[in-house]
């Protein structure tokens, strides 16, 4: 097998390969290319050549289907009604929570528990709120009791109660993310800029907002997947059937309760696709930002 | 903008952190126009004492005034000052320009004046061809150079730098050492400068303060400095490195005799040392000769070449290991005798410090 | 009380801000501790009807909620699951993200893009075509079925958070090591997972926090006997049937009480702000 160069042929294969860095170490990558392969794109296929392939009828028949079936396609509205507030109150409240507890001692303790939601999971949220904010609980009680109002306020079962489990449940995620970013931050940028003569809130609009903008859109997109695939919160502590039947009960209903595989698949498909086609608008428009290091110089 | 000042002075300045003390009170006077170095060893509290007058740490005790100002109540904002940082701390999504430009935007200033000033700066440092780049695209070296306009274009009442040269490499570092020399003397900015390096301090400075463990130890010109330190760690900081304990003989004025391993050599009282105490002798190994008829006789260890001379050490009879220079390469285990002016060995109060 | 007034006094109006701050930020944490509360309350309540506080306390819907939602079987599955969970994206993950980070060969763009995708689409979107392709395989309604599930949002998450640990380690190390005679294997064992330990340690922390709190996947793949907890908690409060409320609740705050577990344990480990990594 050896050739002219007095090397084996698995001698000049390697050779030949270290030319695209491609050795030992970068075969490393395979297991977890198959597993995604195999687990996500194959299925995801598997899903779409489904969708093509109604019980009955023509090829697009499904999607006919849905875009023409207001009780379906108007879960994609109610989906993203919920999402898009809830990702943005949460982003929004991170950055200047996050700016506190930067500059907080006890930034661990403060940030532990702000983690805590993480641990509950739907169901204790939605029990909680069923539970605290009900026509019974703790909090109506307060609001009459201190003659706020003279009626207990309807938080449950509706949108404002879906809202809020879902900014609760997804705020951490969002806010560590935030802190992660904003301690990626070179604190001598601020402190170069406060002796230019940049105060606090000229601090913040000149030289944090332009720096975290970017971070910020991704963590938006992020926390948006979350919420767009909202699914326990909308059944335990909202409308199932009516203002808050989201996109992801249509199909959940379209696989287990009609067991319509190819429908359940093509309402996949197109909250994949909206999706999709958020996350790319957040991020094309990130392009329009700064995007490099966010620390200075070479430093 | 351009209000001036005739002095700046640091009475009792201190700064703890939790039962830690950077900064011991530290008092010093600084006039319109001068370039101050702040030198001393890692941890000795300069980079400390310079952001507390920036504003970016509050005070602990003490006060700063300028003239008749008290200025540490100040936020940085408000003080007017331009600091240039060690790692440059350049904006990196603005553009050289914008970086430079951006003192006089927040102070509001019109446009065209804004642009005359920003083009004016970077002239002085040599960037006009550069400043539609990002930071990023820059040299470490032209970073600086931004750095450096952003703070002067603001034209403050005294430029801060926090060891502005460290993340440079050696021959950069001695390009931009003299370029900050020269818009020192092309401005005339009041600069106050924190630096580790002496040679640093000795070729930039009008003055030089020399700190250790939060205190000053000494002030004076470079010359001053180099050849006259106040204390034998100051003298260890500016490179007396031979420094042997020993007793001091009967002092006439500031003549005295040491003998160091057995022999006599005539020297200079720096600190008031009573006759037969504990003395610390410091000289530097560039005074430290060789010399046939010398008093001092050791045994070479070592002998590095550094270009016109060579840099040796050996032991005394006693052990005491010396660093002296020779002409011409020794040989290890080579006795030579060795010489040193009477006004270049210095004698302290008090035995060496490990 | 700040670690860092460094800039500056401050003005009535930034007082203002961060009081204000400091109220929303309690209200937050006020009123979800009390939503808490009125969930742990409700657990230890004979019953509890429109009064502030229940009239008489018990323990025994803890012991009806073990037996009636067979508690036993459901933690054991769990535990399972997540186990193999984080052993398994741990193996693939790992080894992947150190290919990823030290080799620049082609297609580099496309793989990461490919561990990007399943972080970027909800697990509904592929949860429901998996689950199919699962159930065709009679792979689905067991337990291998939810554990491959989850390895699909668990995978890239190990990837790309070991990622920039990898990268901030010096290469030269690892040369060294090659020089001083270690084969690729030794180097993994010797060198570099004792290098990584931090990162591994937290990032297998939080696949196991993510794997104990997923949902969707578990819920789509699962079958009777292969519920993890979430999924079995869901199952109570949906499935029709009366099922006293304080029962659920019990069970809610077991199941919260083995997260918050891990969790702590996480958070001893790692600084909360690496637990999501650093975004590039």
């Amino acid at each position: 097998m050896s050739g002219g160069d007095g090397l084996t042929g698995r001698q000049r294969l390697s050779r030949w390969l270290a030319n695209y860095e491609v050795d030992g170490v970068a075969l490393l990558v395979l297991p977890a290319i198959a597993c995604m392969l195999l687990l996500f794109i194959y299925p995801f296929l598997h899903g779409l050549i489904l969708s093509l392939q109604p019980r009955s009828g023509e090829m697009l028949d499904n999607y006919r289907k849905f875009f023409s079936d207001p009780f379906l396609y108007d879960t994609i509205w109610t989906t993203l009604r919920l999402a898009f507030p809830a990702t943005i109150i949460n982003v929004v409240m991170s950055v200047p929570i996050a700016l506190l507890v930067r500059r907080f001692r006890r930034q661990r303790l403060l940030t532990a528990i702000l983690v805590v939601p993480i641990t509950l999971g739907p169901v204790l949220i939605a029990e909680g709120m069923l539970n605290y904010l009900g026509p019974q609980g703790w909090f109506n009680g307060a609001i009459v009791g201190l003659g706020i109002s003279g009626a207990p306020v309807r938080l449950i079962h509706n949108y404002a109660g879906v809202l809020i489990s879902l900014v609760v449940a997804g705020f951490p995620f969002v806010f560590l993310l935030t802190l992660s970013f904003l301690s990626g931050l070179d604190p001598s940028l601020e402190k170069a800029a406060s002796t230019l003569g940049a105060g606090p809130r000229a601090r913040f609009r000149h030289i944090l907002l332009p720096l975290l903008l970017p971070a910020l859109a991704v963590n938006f997109c992020m926390s948006f997947v979350q919420m767009f695939s909202v699914f326990p919160a909308a059944v335990l502590l909202g409308e199932p059937a009516g203002a808050t039947r989201v996109i992801s009960i249509a199909a959940y209903q379209a696989a287990y309760e009609q067991y319509d595989a190819p429908m359940a698949s093509t309402i996949a498909m197109i909250m994949g696709a909206v999706q999709l086609a958020i996350v790319a608008i957040v991020l094309g428009s990130r392009e329009l930002f700064y995007r490099g290091s966010t620390g200075s110089g070479k430093g | 903008m351009a209000r001036t000042f005739e002095q700046l002075r640091l009475e009792e300045i201190k700064r703890d952190f939790g039962a830690m003390s950077a900064l011991k009170g530290v008092n010093l006077s600084v006039r319109r126009g001068e370039f101050i170095a702040l030198l001393g060893p890692s941890g000795c509290g300069k980079s400390t004492a310079l952001n507390c007058l920036a504003g970016l740490l509050p005070l602990t005790g003490g006060s700063i005034w300028l003239d008749g100002q008290r200025i540490d109540t100040l936020r940085p904002e408000d003080r007017g000052f331009g600091m240039v940082f060690q790692n440059y701390a350049l904006f990196p999504h603005m553009s050289v320009r914008q970086n430079v430009a951006f003192g006089l935007t927040m102070q509001k200033r019109a446009r065209a004046e804004i642009e005359t000033r920003v083009d004016k700066a970077l002239d002085i440092v040599r960037l006009r061809d550069q400043s539609h780049k990002l930071p990023g695209q820059l040299s470490g070296g032209q970073q600086q150079r931004v750095a450096i306009a952003r703070a002067i274009v603001i034209e403050p009442r005294l430029v801060l730098m926090d060891e502005p040269l460290s993340n440079l490499d050696a021959k950069l570092r001695l390009e931009m050492r003299s370029e900050i020399r020269r818009i020192h003397n092309l401005i005339g900015a009041t600069t106050i400068y924190v630096t580790h390096d002496q040679e640093e301090a000795l070729s930039l400075a009008d003055r030089i303060v020399v700190m250790r463990d939060g205190l000053v130890r000494q002030v004076g010109t470079p010359e001053e400095l180099f050849a006259r330190p106040l204390h034998s760690d100051v003298a260890d900081f500016m490179g007396y490195r031979n420094l042997v304990s020993t007793h001091a003989g009967r002092a006439a004025g500031d003549e005295v005799t040491v003998t160091i391993a057995g022999a006599r050599l005539g020297a200079r009282v720096v600190e008031p040392v009573g006759a037969g105490g504990m003395v610390t002798v410091a000289i530097r190994p560039d005074d430290l000769a060789v010399s046939p008829e010398g008093p001092l006789s050791v045994t070479t260890d070592t002998s590095e070449y550094r270009g016109h001379d060579f840099y040796c050490s050996g032991a005394t009879a006693d052990g005491t290991t010396l660093y002296f220079t020779s002409p011409r390469r020794l040989a290890p285990g080579e006795a030579v005798r060795l010489a040193c002016s009477p006004d270049r060995v210095l004698v302290y109060a008090g035995g060496a410090r490990p | 009380m700040f670690a860092e007034r460094a800039l500056g006094t401050r003005t009535p109006s930034e007082l203002i801000w961060s009081v204000a701050l400091w109220t929303v930020m309690g209200l937050f944490v006020a009123n979800f501790m009390l939503m808490i509360l009125a969930v742990l309350v409700n657990s230890f309540a004979t019953q509890w009807f429109g009064t502030w506080l229940p009239p008489a306390f018990t323990t025994k819907w803890y012991v009806s909620a073990w037996r009636e939602f067979q508690l036993d079987q459901v933690l054991v599955v769990t535990m399972m699951v997540v186990g193999a969970v984080v052993v398994i994206s741990g193996l693939i993950g790992v080894p992947a993200a150190y290919a990823l980070a030290r080799r620049n060969f082609p297609g580099k763009r496309f793989v990461l893009l490919l561990l990007l995708l399943p972080l970027m689409v909800p697990p509904i979107t592929y949860g429901i075509p998996l689950a199919t392709v699962l159930y065709e395989a009679r792979l689905a309604g067991n337990i291998w079925g939810v554990i491959l599930a989850n390895l699909v949002p668990t995978v890239p998450f190990v990837v790309l958070v070991m990622i920039p640990f990898i990268e901030q380690i010096d290469p030269r190390i690892e040369q060294a090591a090659r020089l001083f005679g270690a084969g690729t294997g030794q180097l993994f064992v010797r060198v570099l997972v004792p290098l990584l330990a931090p990162g591994i340690l937290a990032a297998l922390l939080l696949v196991l926090v993510r794997t104990i709190a997923m949902f969707e996947l578990t819920f789509f793949t699962a079958g009777p006997s292969s519920q993890t907890l979430v999924v079995a908690l869901y199952y109570a409060v949906y499935a029709p049937g009366v099922r006293a409320n304080q029962s659920i609740d019990a069970m809610s705050i077991i199941y919260m009480a083995t997260t918050l577990l891990w969790l702590m344990i996480a958070l001893r480990f790692v600084n909360p702000v690496q637990l999501v990594g650093r975004p590039r």
